[in-house]
Order: C-alpha cells, then sequence, then structure tokens
C-alpha cells in the first residue's frame, strides 16, 4: 500500500536547516491500522503530510499502491488526493457557509460529479455516521463530535483506500472522542488503510500497528496481533 | 467541476459575507448606472439639438463675404486682398436658381428708433419679404414686409416685441410712423417672441426693408444671404450653384464662403458626440475603482478563507480550479453588481424622461455594451490577482492557518 524509501524533508528555518524528516523508510500494507506518535517536532504530521501528497519530501522516494508518487505534478498529486486518499484534521475543516450535506458532497462536486449520484452517495455517508438528521444543518450548528462525523463522511465519500487523520479527537471530549474512534475503527476494518498521527498514548495504543518517532526517524514500531486486546 | 455548481459555490461564498458583498455591488452598480445616465444625457442632448435644427428651417444654406480662413488672422491684416462685397445683385442672381425655394439678403447695422419723447439704440436688419418664411418667424401682430422690388425701399418696417414694449408702451405700433436713424418708417407689424436669430435677440430687432438699410448705413454690402433650398438634395447643388454665381460675377474670385445647415449640425453632432464620450469615459473611472473595490474584497476574502483554500486543495481541488473558482466569484460580484447598475440607470433615464419630456434621453446601445464590457473586464482583471493568489497556497500553511 505504501512503501517509503529514506524519505527526508528540511525545512529552512532562519540560516538553520531543520531536519524534519531524517531518512524514513516504512512499509505499510493495504488495509493497516497504524498509529504515529511521538513529540512535537518529531516529524510525526510532516510524515502525514507527505503521505498525503500535501508536501513533497526533499529526498527519497514515497509509493503509494505501487506507483512511484514523489515527482507527480499538482494536478496528478491533487487528482490522487481527490479520489484515494481522506482526511481528518483535527479541527474539522468544515466550510462554514456550506451545509452539513453539501461539505460531505464537496469533494465529488469538485470532481464533476452528476447532481443525482452525489445525493444519494451524500445521503448514504450522512446515515451511515447516524447524523442523516443533521444533513441540512451549517457546521455552526452542530456539536464538536457531529462535525467531526461529518468531515469523516467527507473523507469516505470518494472511498479512498487510504484515510489520514490528524489528531481526530483533539478537539473533543472523551465521549465524543471515542465514538469517533469507533468509527474510524469501523471504516478499518471495513478495508480502509487507517493511519492515525496522536500525542495521546491512550488512543495510539488502539493500533494495531504502533510507531513512534523521534527527531525526524522512526524510533519505534510495534505490531500487535492478538485482537483480543484491541478494545480496551 | 459542473459550472452550475462552480456558480453555486461562489454565490454561497459571497452570501457568507452580505455587508461586504453589498458595498461592493453597490459600487459596481453606481459605476455602470452612471456611465448609462451619464451617457444618456449627452445622446439625448444630441437628439434634441438635431431637433431643434430640424424645426428650424431645414435646408439652410448661408452665404457670407470672405473666405472662411482654417488658422491665422484675417488676409486683409497681412495687406492682402480685402473680399469684394457681396451685393444685393449677387443675392437676386443666385436667389433665380430653380432648387431655391426662399432666399433673402440681410444687411445687420445698429441706428437710433425713436417715436414720440423715447428713443432707443436697436439693431436694424435690413432683409425682404421672404425673410420670414426662411427664418420661420411669427407676427404677433399687424403684417411683415410686403413682397415686391427688393431694390426699392417700400418705406415699411416691423418691430420685435420688445422694441414696441419700449419705446411705444401701452400705446398701439401698428401704423404709426417710427424714427430709425435719419430717416422714417411706417410700422407693419410685431414680431412674436422667437429668440435668437444670427445672433441677434429677435425681441429687440427693426426690421426694415433691404433697400432702406443700405441707405441708412451707406453701404451696398450684405451680411448674408440666407437661402432655404427645395429639398434636402437640392442642398448641395443650391450650394454649388452660390459659388459659380458669386465666381461669375467676381471675375473669377470665389471669395464668399457657403455654409449649409447639415455643416453646422455635423458639427455640433461631432461636439456632443464627443461630449458624451468623454462623459461616458469619465463614468467608466468609476467602474475602474470599483474594479479595485473587487481585488480589495478578494484579497480579504482569501487570506480570510485560507484554511478553506487549504481544505479544497486536500480535497483534491488542483490549483487552476481553485483559480477559476475565486475568478468566478469577482466575476459574479462585477456581472450582478452590472446588472443592478443597469437597471437603476435605465429607471433614472425614464424618470428624467417624465421629468424633462423635452430631452430625448435614451442610453445608446454601444454605451450600454462599454458599460456591461467595462464592468466584467474590471471584475475579471482585478480578481486575477486574488484568484492567482489563492491558487498558489501552500496546503500545509494553508491549513494550519488560524
Amino acid at each position: 500500500m505504501i512503501a517509503l524509501d529514506r524519505l527526508t524533508r528540511v525545512f529552512q528555518v532562519g540560516d538553520q536547516r531543520v531536519h524534519a524528516l531524517a531518512g524514513v523508510s516504512l512499509e505499510i500494507e493495504a488495509g493497516a491500522y497504524v498509529s504515529i506518535m511521538g513529540p512535537s517536532g518529531s516529524g510525526k504530521s510532516t510524515l502525514l503530510h507527505i503521505l498525503g501528497l500535501l508536501d513533497r519530501p526533499t529526498a527519497g522516494t514515497y509509493r503509494l499502491e505501487g506507483r512511484d508518487v514523489t515527482g507527480l505534478d499538482d494536478a496528478a498529486q491533487a487528482a490522487l488526493r481527490r479520489d484515494r486518499i481522506g482526511f481528518v484534521f483535527q479541527f474539522f475543516h468544515l466550510v462554514p457557509h456550506l451545509t452539513a450535506a453539501e461539505n460531505v458532497e464537496l469533494p465529488m462536486t469538485l470532481a464533476a460529479q452528476p447532481p443525482a449520484e452525489r445525493h444519494e452517495r451524500t445521503d448514504a455517508a450522512l446515515g451511515a455516521m447516524g447524523i442523516a438528521d443533521r444533513a441540512r444543518h451549517r457546521p455552526d450548528q452542530l456539536s464538536g463530535g457531529q462535525r467531526q462525523r461529518v468531515a469523516i463522511a467527507r473523507a469516505t465519500v470518494m472511498r479512498p483506500a487510504l484515510l489520514l487523520a490528524d489528531e481526530p479527537t483533539g478537539n473533543l471530549d472523551r465521549r465524543s472522542g471515542t465514538d469517533v474512534l469507533q468509527i474510524l475503527e469501523r471504516l478499518n476494518a471495513d478495508g480502509i488503510t487507517l493511519l492515525i498521527v496522536t500525542h495521546d498514548p491512550e488512543i495510539g495504543e488502539r493500533a494495531r500497528r504502533r510507531i513512534r518517532m523521534v527527531d525526524g526517524l522512526v524510533a519505534e514500531d510495534r505490531r500487535r496481533d492478538d485482537r483480543r486486546r484491541e478494545a480496551p | 467541476m459542473r459550472a452550475r455548481d462552480a456558480v453555486h459555490l461562489a454565490g454561497r461564498a459571497l452570501a457568507r459575507y452580505p455587508g461586504r458583498t453589498t458595498l461592493v455591488l453597490l459600487a459596481m452598480a453606481m459605476g455602470v448606472a452612471a456611465v448609462v445616465v451619464l451617457t444618456a444625457l449627452g445622446e439625448g442632448a444630441r437628439q434634441y439639438v438635431r431637433g431643434e435644427f430640424a424645426s428650424l428651417g431645414t435646408h439652410l444654406v448661408i452665404v457670407f463675404p470672405g473666405r472662411a480662413e482654417t488658422a491665422g488672422a484675417a488676409p486683409a491684416m497681412f495687406g492682402g486682398e480685402t473680399p469684394r462685397d457681396l451685393t444685393l445683385e449677387d443675392a437676386l442672381a443666385i436667389g433665380r436658381h430653380p432648387s431655391v425655394r426662399h432666399f433673402a439678403p440681410v444687411i445687420v447695422g445698429a441706428a437710433l428708433a425713436s417715436f414720440g419723447g423715447l428713443e432707443r439704440e436697436v439693431p436694424v436688419l435690413g432683409s425682404t419679404a421672404e425673410l420670414l418664411a426662411v427664418r420661420r418667424w411669427h407676427l404677433a401682430s399687424g403684417r411683415f414686409l410686403p413682397p415686391g422690388d427688393p431694390r426699392r425701399d417700400s418705406g415699411g418696417c416691423v418691430i420685435g416685441a420688445k422694441v414696441r414694449r419700449e419705446i411705444f408702451g401701452a400705446e398701439r405700433a401698428v401704423g404709426q410712423w417710427l424714427r430709425v436713424g435719419t430717416s422714417r418708417c411706417r410700422v407693419l407689424g410685431v414680431l412674436g417672441s422667437e429668440g435668437r436669430s444670427i445672433g441677434l435677440d429677435v425681441q429687440e430687432l427693426v426690421i426694415v426693408p433691404v433697400a432702406a438699410a443700405q441707405r441708412l448705413f451707406n453701404t451696398p454690402s450684405l451680411f448674408r444671404i440666407l437661402i432655404e433650398a427645395r429639398s434636402r438634395d437640392a442642398v448641395a447643388e443650391v450650394k454649388r450653384h452660390a459659388l459659380a454665381t458669386v465666381r461669375d460675377r467676381h471675375q473669377g474670385e470665389e471669395d464668399v464662403t457657403v455654409v449649409t445647415q447639415d455643416a453646422v449640425l455635423a458639427t455640433f453632432d461631432r461636439v456632443l458626440q464627443t461630449l458624451t464620450l468623454a462623459v461616458g469615459g469619465i463614468a467608466a473611472i468609476s467602474l475602474g475603482v470599483a474594479g479595485i473595490l473587487i481585488m480589495n474584497v478578494m484579497l480579504v476574502s482569501v487570506s480570510q478563507r485560507t484554511p478553506e483554500i487549504g481544505l479544497l486543495k486536500a480535497l483534491g481541488a488542483p490549483p487552476g480550479q481553485i483559480r477559476r473558482l475565486f475568478l468566478l466569484e469577482a466575476l459574479v460580484l462585477s456581472a450582478v453588481g452590472a446588472i443592478l447598475g443597469l437597471g437603476v440607470g435605465l429607471a433614472a433615464n425614464a424618470g428624467l424622461r417624465t421629468l424633462y419630456p423635452v430631452l430625448p434621453l435614451r442610453t445608446p446601445p454601444w454605451a450600454l455594451a462599454a458599460a456591461l464590457g467595462t464592468a466584467l473586464g474590471t471584475g475579471m482583471g482585478f480578481g486575477a490577482l486574488p484568484a492567482r493568489r489563492a491558487a498558489r497556497l501552500d496546503p500545509v500553511d494553508a491549513l494550519a492557518h488560524r
């Protein structure tokens, strides 16, 4: 699914060169449930951005579904983001002047899909998140948990292969946070590859594979096959 | 992305800031309305002048002595040839042509007019019976100069309304003997209040037979010959004939200038057309200002909606699509503003038409097209920079923007 080979990302801060990623090599198989943890500045967000094709590595290669995507141009990367990758953000990033349904519809609108099909899939996605009755609400009329569900519906409505979540519960109370995680895990159980970036160990420990990053390098990479201990 | 969806999204984004959007629409609408109304005024003035000329005795040809010089002082000042006099015989020769319906020789001067104890300096106009027809004047009372041989002084005269009021007062004027300069004439009629003619106020005039004026001012020279051609098509022929006649009679010298009403009208037309263009152009500047306002609003919008732009990128919108979305917002702003402005401008035209029915107010089609084109053009032009800025945002920075 994902193969990274000696990936580096260098930022120029003033006259200093900061290695956000200092040569990360990693393979993630399809259908995996991976958490990436680490202190701030460890490079976990940078890694997520590069995996999501929002940022480009300074060196190294990134293969997504067997294809080298490192050197693709902006338009080709945009198309991949649209069709194969879903994003869930800490601050939801819903468009404030669009309703929940219009927000979910947005990726399909950008992809110029016919309206009838868009509406059908939007209704289905909102129904699956249990918020079909909130379709006509604007984001500021929704609770945090509901907003994140709208965001997840939007991230998955194009049926991507990879779902990237950046602190998806960081802005939620404990209960809606757990709800959101369960939704993400259910999507993973249905086959989507799930990658969660978090600094909350309790959330990170739920993943079957837990990667710990320090100073732009993978410091720890643990896997668990014992499915009984998955949900504490 | 479907065009309908794009317009819908642009509309939703603009509706999010109603105050700001309204202000920009207002600026754009004012600019377009200004172009519509001001060009209508200019065009209305042009049509009005055309109409006045038409009612003023059409097909008019005016002959006056001396060649018109396009530059410099009169040739006489350089010791050149003084133009030969234009005489009554010249006028009679020109007037014999079949294409001439009416013609009237004119001499102008000033003299003292007196009756009883009252005396007044008046402009005196020497002419013939046909002057009335050529100038389309009306008489308030009495009759005009009698027809007959213009070389003979019939001894009558016609006075303007103001002369009648100031010299005769409450007394009846028609039939009285009026002293003009060194001679006397019997008042035949009083002119209605008509306005101005050849730079003279008709109400102040005393009109005498041309022979009397020649004697009074001791000159054979005419000031003008006014000719009315039989038809519009005959105007050119009359002009040719007048020039040829003068050349024949003045030993081959074409020392007169012939002006047709059409030429005067064409000059007015050009002046007013230019004025309309200039006024419209000034109004169009306000459209440019509205365009700058659009740019400002779009720049603010791009910076306020940076996270949204980051999101669109994350959702898979390529840079070109984002640029088009923002350009479309600018275009929607200018188009809606322009349509509002058209409505306001046309309504104002209709209002002015009812207030001033004499002015045929109508915005010329080219001005409508230019106003719309300029509005949309400035929207596109000034929307380009903000749209490009939005398209070039780095998605990671944009998403992190708070």
